[in-house]
């Protein structure tokens, strides 16, 4: 009899070159067509072709695939597949108890161990046998055999073992083989299709004939909401979110960036893509990427640019402009380890004060960070609505996890979004206000509209330049009323899950969310009374956060960093909340995040 | 419209006698001849003294960033081809905080004319020596003299790639406005040099190019197809010889032996932007077809996606 599970966590690791990350994509394909709900941890060298075979060449890729909403990539494994020792050496610690370790012979033999950094009289796998499960499978040659008849040489043969691993999984957690062999055969033509095919099913018959039914598991399925659906990252939603904008403003969209870690995905998506109304440029550099952005918007089409902490640096004398001139933009931070090149592969939430600050002179901007791959696209949207319709540089966070996370996506049809209409005025001089103080763009070509804008200070209306110190400090108080005025944008103020008063509210903000709310709801299933807050728009914070939290008698902040909204709740006057953080590179899992806010609130009650 | 009435309503506040006055003059004039649209022109700059010129231009402008006019000139361009652009910078500007953008600029064609301003000094700053500073020059921040080795902005924006590299000269209001007009019809990236006198902090650096006494026997006024020549009395010519230019004279040698100015030379072009001395040539000293940047941009940016398609790209399913 099959064992039904509703939560499956799988973990696989190996070398970069072990074609992890294709088999973890075909699998939660497969699992969120079958209707699971699916998210997923990437983890990965920041070197191209890190050592082979050693530990810190390891490439990893986790996910939990669910029969009902999830919102994180799982805690402790069920299924670890190692194709080679320094995989399993390294993320050994996240296989339960009476787990299953799936390793690869030929990744444990003398030379690998080696490599791994392993005396030739250790055994890890018999060490393993004490506190798991393990099913030992000669990957090379099953795969080299089954492919005997194909004509690639033994390299490329022995390429084909992640598919071999596929139709193990396949078989042993009960997908779909059909429609995996259809879409492999949608993704690979001619040897490559034939062979991929051929290791697919060896690996799919070795589970039915090896008597491996102990094994077998099955996540039931979950009936979706109806509509059309794709995997999708946060960088690939961030690429849709443009697209969309480019839509729905009706006039097109300089992309301009420059190739950094992990914000160069945008632009290889947008480029791929290449959606209507929208053009892509690889500058120079950080600094040329956000000055084309802004000549762009100057002359009537929506500037964006993304880039990572560093990149965000460089760019600061743009934004600095950008403040000044008072035009649309839209800058997209994809954080990393931090400072400097820090760890540029890794998450981290360090860049917020850099956001909110990391600016010369008094130059506020709006703020927002996207919590979940599923809402990049309307943040995105919401963000550059707020740009626009406001005339001001946006600042929208994301990070390496959520770049990097994939979750199925219905996708949405355009007339679900919000309008974004120009703030143009005609006749009117460019810093002329609106009630919102808001000024008009009037782009050249405009017969007219003629008028000079720069970086000096601005004289009211007019745009001339100005050294008045009156006019300064007016006009420095009318470009900070502006960005609080986009507040007016904003949907009301809503709890992830619990009460809006009581005991403990935990606030976080970005990809902390998925394993936020899981700890929380898991915490509330323990009898406790917490409440989760999770903040879209970190400046201005929501006119109605101080009152929401003072209705709480603790609130914790949960976030990646050292305590950066921790600083900006007390600087603004919102509260002096407690604080859990972490900067290990690597998120926050579910459990850990239980474990610590256990911990705090028995410390003080 | 006339040049006066490119002109903007903003006072200029420039030194008096400086040689701004006449190149925003004769751009005003070129302008007008050209039958520039003001709603369609736009004036971009960085800083500097030069950088200051779109507030006094009746048109669209942006005064940007130190260095950075060539990027914001760049998605301009990208974002409205039609439009006429022109770039104005100077010496610290274009060839010390902004060199990276302008190599890429003039590297891929981006259909600006790019007016550098080149006093070889920082003169809003108040004095200090600048990238084109010749060595030994004494300044508030080289007091014992300039120990850099200067930068040469024509033979900097051939390495670079750049279509169309030509000089001119503040004093000579006829041959600066023939060289901005062929820098606007070249239609790419044009690098147009001007010699620009700072009489406040570096007064007199190009005076033998410029004054009318000394010009003819130090300043070269290239022609295409025509023998390079020059001397108050045009007896004086240059032969290139070895790759090197060599100066003849007429009385013995025949015009059609002389070096004859040929724009579309790279080689050539290379050797008279060598001519660092006190003999220097002016006009267009090279120039050559390609297709703008953004001219390519947009014909790639025709095989665009739907929203529809964008979205439904990739391995997708339905649930009913």
């Amino acid at each position: 009899m099959t064992d039904i599970r509703h939560h499956l966590v799988v973990l696989i690791a190996g070398d970069s070159g072990d074609g992890i990350q294709l088999l973890g994509s075909q699998l939660i394909r497969a699992a969120a067509q079958s209707g699971q709900d699916v998210r997923t941890l990437s983890d990965f060298p920041a070197e191209i072709r890190a050592p082979q075979g050693t530990v810190s060449g390891v490439s990893g890729f986790q996910f939990q695939i669910a029969s009902e909403t999830i919102f994180d990539p799982g805690d402790a494994a069920d299924v670890f597949v190692a194709f080679n020792v320094a995989g399993w050496l390294k993320h050994k610690h996240k296989l339960k108890s009476g787990g299953l370790l799936i390793a690869s012979s030929e990744g444990f033999d003398a030379r690998s161990m080696a490599l791994a950094g392993l005396a030739p009289d250790e055994s890890p796998l018999a060490d393993a046998k004490h506190s798991h499960q393990v099913l030992e499978i000669d990957l090379k040659k099953i795969t080299q055999e089954a492919l005997k008849e194909v004509a690639l040489g033994t390299k490329e043969k022995n390429r084909a073992k992640n598919m071999t691993v596929l139709g193990v999984l396949t078989w042993m957690y009960g997908m779909s083989a059909a429609s995996m062999e259809a879409d492999l055969r949608r993704q690979f033509q001619g040897d490559l299709a034939e062979a991929n095919l051929k290791a697919f099913k060896a690996g799919y018959h070795l589970g039915e004939t090896a008597e491996w039914s102990a094994y077998r598991k099955e996540v039931p399925q979950r009936s979706a909401a109806p509509g059309t659906y794709k995997t999708l990252s946060g960088s690939q939603g961030i690429a849709l979110g443009i697209a969309a904008v480019a839509h729905q403003l009706g006039r097109s969209i300089l992309y301009a960036g420059y190739p950094i870690t992990p914000a160069s995905d945008i632009l290889h998506e947008v480029a791929r893509l290449r959606p209507e109304g929208v053009s892509t440029f690889q500058a120079e550099d950080e600094i040329a990427s956000v000055t084309a952005a802004i000549g762009a918007s100057f002359a009537g089409n929506l500037g964006v640019t993304a880039s990572s902490g560093p990149g965000i640096s460089l760019k600061g004398e743009g934004l600095g402009l950008a403040v000044m001139l008072e035009l649309p933009l839209l800058i997209v931070n994809v954080q990393r380890g931090g400072p400097s090149t820090g760890l540029p592969t890794k998450m981290e939430q360090s860049d917020l004060l850099q956001a909110l600050y990391g600016r010369h002179g008094e130059a506020p901007m709006p703020v927002m960070a996207i919590k979940r791959t599923g809402e990049s696209v309307d943040d995105v949207l919401l963000a550059a609505k707020i740009a626009v319709e406001a005339m001001t540089p946006v600042l929208l966070l994301s990070d390496a996890y959520i770049a990097n996370s994939a979750e199925p996506y219905r996708i949405p049809s355009p007339s679900d979004w919000p309008s974004i209409t120009p703030n143009v005025r005609e006749g009117q001089l460019p810093y002329t206000r609106d009630a919102h103080g808001v000024r008009t763009w009037t782009a050249p070509g405009t017969p007219g509209g003629e008028h000079r804008i720069g970086g000096l200070e601005s004289e009211a209306e007019t745009g001339h330049v100005s050294y008045d110190a009156g006019n300064h400090q007016a006009m420095i108080q009318a470009r900070a009323h502006k960005v609080q005025s986009v507040t007016r944008f904003y949907g009301p103020l809503c709890v992830e899950v619990g009460e809006a008063e009581g005991d403990l509210v935990v606030v976080g903000w970005g990809s902390t969310y998925g394993a936020l709310r899981t700890a929380v709801e898991n915490l509330r299933g323990q009898g406790l009374r917490i409440t989760h807050l999770h903040l879209k728009h970190l400046f201005p914070l929501h006119p109605d956060l101080k009152p929401f939290l003072a209705g709480f008698q603790r609130v914790v902040v949960v976030e990646m960093n050292e305590g950066q909204l921790l600083r900006h709740l007390r600087a603004e006057g919102i509260c002096s909340p407690e604080f859990i953080g972490k900067t290990s590179g690597q998120p926050f899992g579910a459990a850990e995040l239980q474990a610590r806010l256990a911990t705090l609130i028995q410390a003080k009650s | 419209m006339t040049g006066k009435e490119f002109l903007s309503d903003q006072e200029v506040r420039w030194c008096p006698g400086c040689g701004d006055y006449s190149i925003l003059k004769q751009f005003t004039e070129v302008l007008a001849t050209m039958g520039a649209d003001p709603a369609n022109t736009v004036v971009v700059s960085g800083i500097g003294c030069s950088s200051r010129m779109p507030y006094y231009v009746h048109s669209y402008g942006i005064h940007s960033l130190h260095g950075r006019a060539p990027a914001i000139a760049t998605g301009i361009k990208l974002a409205n081809p039609a439009l006429d652009v022109w770039l104005i910078t100077g010496d610290g500007d274009a060839l010390s905080i902004g060199g990276n953008h302008l190599i890429h600029a003039l590297r891929r064609n981006v259909g600006v004319p790019i007016l550098l301003f080149n006093n070889e000094i920082y003169g809003l700053t108040k004095g200090q020596y600048s990238p084109t500073s010749k060595p030994g020059l004494q300044t508030k921040s080289t007091p014992t003299g300039s120990i850099d080795h200067p930068v040469n902005p024509l033979t900097l924006a051939l390495g670079a790639g750049a279509t169309f590299v030509a000089r001119s000269m503040d004093r000579h209001p006829v041959h600066l406005r023939g060289s901005m007009t062929a820098a606007k019809e070249h239609g790419g990236a044009a690098l147009l040099e001007i010699y620009q006198n700072c009489n406040v902090f570096h007064d007199g650096a190009f005076e033998v190019f410029t004054d009318k006494k000394t010009q003819s026997d130090h300043a070269i006024f290239l022609e295409h197809g025509q023998p390079i020549t020059f001397g108050a009395d045009g007896q004086r010519a240059l032969i290139l010889e070895g790759g090197q230019p060599v100066e003849v004279s007429l009385a013995e040698r025949s015009a059609s032996e002389c070096w004859i100015h040929d724009e579309t030379d790279p080689i050539k072009a290379y050797a008279l932007a060598r001519m660092v001395g006190d003999i220097r040539p002016f006009g267009t000293l090279y120039r050559e077809e390609r297709p703008t940047f953004e001219s390519q941009v947009h014909a790639a940016a025709q095989s665009t996606r739907g929203i529809e398609e964008v979205f439904a790209l990739g391995r997708t399913w339905t649930v009913e």
